[in-house]
């Protein structure tokens, strides 16, 4: 009789199976040669889509006339300053309430009664109160950064392993210390998630101000080319933001992985 | 040093309020450079009472007392856990350091105070490894070390070695006696193996379950190292059927409940 031999399969091959590094940035090429192509026939006007490749073209030259260069100035300095202001005050109170049952009954219904308003809503109040020039932007900015960064600061400070904060008050280690070597870098994590969530904020809350009052920044520009009906113009500060949310997260992951060099990435 | 445990009780709310005994009337001294383990059926209130001794938790009635301190303050008690609790985002050198931070020592007495409980724990090569980059072994051998490395005047340890597979244990009993000779503290050790509890042990103290009571103490007179040898072979398993015997009907009642 014969018998049969047959080699054990890895059935789990398909769960392992890598996508390969150029499918990314592939699907990024057809989407935008099929938008070149479109634009080509001539089905639609230069007016409501411009071309991939006449964007391209203006906005080089935008840049080498130094007019990109100073609406981003201005642009970074406003969300820089906002996001610096609205996260650090957002990491202090979100250590405080999660750290003190008194500061968690008095803060947690503030907090949680304000998070759901839109922010964009306050802008002319802040511009009510602090008047029309930086100081306004960089508040709304603040203010839209500060919900998401407390309130995962709150939950990443709830959620610390008991057992380290017992580890630490066995070795006599003072409340100080505790949040500092402690509940800090246990909700560091946490916090991190808050931030990049806080950075999509921050960039709608930048335009929404620029556009409402400044003479530059790119949301400022975006607004001031739909205004004259340039559309390529306008593509190129749409362009110019894209790429600025897609910086900001890669910053803000490489400042994490620095941070938390005992996670495993 | 010595801790007397006086009378000490603790009643937790239970789910439905009435309050539910999980310790009564426990009275229990450890001797100066005694080794003292615990063993009980799970929900004896074991852990619970060495929280107590270690400050964690609160006794609802009776008391505990350090005696023999050279210096009027409070007693600095070592505690391991069974899980370890190592930082995740401190090293191994971190981790060890974290106890000396609180201290006034030197930098430089603190890094020789730390490169010397690295050797004595067998840790050398491993000082800049994450907790996540070690073996369960090497982690409680961080953990110990962590521990002695303030030089505490009290060593309790809440089922240490209970995470480990049954080898690497017990290779880490015979390490835990060997490094426990070069600081002879005075040790409340729990547990709920009892070779463990025999090996290790100069009494062994059996607990009841609902309520938690003392139900017997032994104490082992074998030789501290060897225990495990042919020669006490007899003594040892005795010890063991022994304990055993006293704690069966409780675990087969703990087996049943939830």
């Amino acid at each position: 009789m014969a018998l049969f031999e047959r080699e054990v399969k890895f059935r789990l091959a398909f769960m392992e199976k890598k996508a390969p590094r150029w499918a990314g940035p592939a699907g990024i090429l057809i989407v935008l040669a099929l938008w070149q192509l479109l634009c080509m026939t001539g089905w639609v006007s230069e007016l409501y889509l411009p071309a991939p490749t006449s964007i391209l073209a203006t906005g080089w030259e935008m840049t080498t006339s130094g007019e990109i260069a100073i609406n981003l100035k201005a642009s970074l300095f406003r969300i820089g300053w906002g996001f610096a202001v609205g996260s650090l005050v957002g990491v202090l109170i979100g250590l405080a309430t999660g750290f003190s049952r008194l500061l968690e009954a008095v803060g947690n219904p503030l907090i949680y009664s304000l998070y759901p308003v839109p922010k964009i809503a306050l802008l002319p109040l802040i511009i009510l109160w602090l008047g029309i020039g930086e100081v306004s932007k960089i508040s709304i900015i603040s203010l839209g950064v500060f919900f998401p960064v407390v309130i995962n600061t709150y939950s990443g400070v709830k959620n610390v392993d008991p057992l380290l904060l017992k580890v630490a008050v066995s070795y006599r280690t003072s409340q100080l210390n505790i949040i500092r070597k402690v509940i800090l870098p246990a909700a560091l994590p946490v916090i991190f998630a808050g931030l990049k969530l806080a950075a999509g904020t921050s960039l709608l809350l930048l335009v929404a101000a620029e556009m409402i009052a400044a003479k530059e920044g790119i949301g400022a520009m975006v607004l001031h080319y739909g205004d004259l009906m340039l559309t390529t113009k306008l593509m190129v500060g749409v362009l110019v933001l894209a790429l600025l949310g897609l910086l900001f997260n890669r910053v803000l992951e490489w400042v994490e992985r620095r941070l938390i060099p005992w996670k495993s990435h | 040093m010595r801790i007397v445990i006086d009378q000490v009780g603790k009643q937790y709310a239970g789910p439905d309020g009435s309050p539910v005994t999980a310790l009564e009337n426990i009275s229990l001294t450890i001797e100066e450079e005694e080794f003292v383990v615990l063993v009980g059926p799970s929900g004896c209130g074991k852990s619970t009472l060495l929280n107590m001794v270690g400050g964690l938790l609160a006794p609802s009635s009776g008391r505990i007392v350090v005696e023999g301190l050279t210096e009027d303050r409070d007693p600095s008690v070592g505690m391991v856990f069974q899980e370890v609790g190592l930082f995740p985002w401190r090293t191994v050198v971190g981790n060890i350091g974290f106890g000396l931070e609180e201290s006034k020592l030197s930098p430089a007495e603190r890094q020789e105070r730390i490169q010397r409980h690295i050797e004595l724990v067998g840790l050398t090569g491993f000082e800049n490894s994450f907790p996540h980059q070690l073996s369960g072994g090497m982690r409680q051998r961080a953990g110990i070390a962590r521990t002695l490395a303030v030089q505490p005047d009290l060593l309790l340890m809440d089922e240490p070695f209970s995470a480990l597979d049954a080898q690497t244990r017990t290779l880490m009993q015979e390490e835990l006696l060997r490094i426990w000779e070069h600081h002879r503290l005075s040790t409340l050790y729990v547990t709920h193996n009892i070779q463990e509890a025999v090996y290790l042990a100069d009494r062994v103290v059996v607990l009841s379950r609902r309520p938690g009571r003392v139900s017997s103490v032994l104490t082992i007179e074998l030789p501290r190292r060897g225990r495990d040898g042919a020669q006490h072979l007899g003594r040892f398993n005795q010890y063991c059927e022994h304990i055993w015997g006293l704690i069966r009907k409780d675990a087969e009642e703990a087996l049943r409940e939830v």
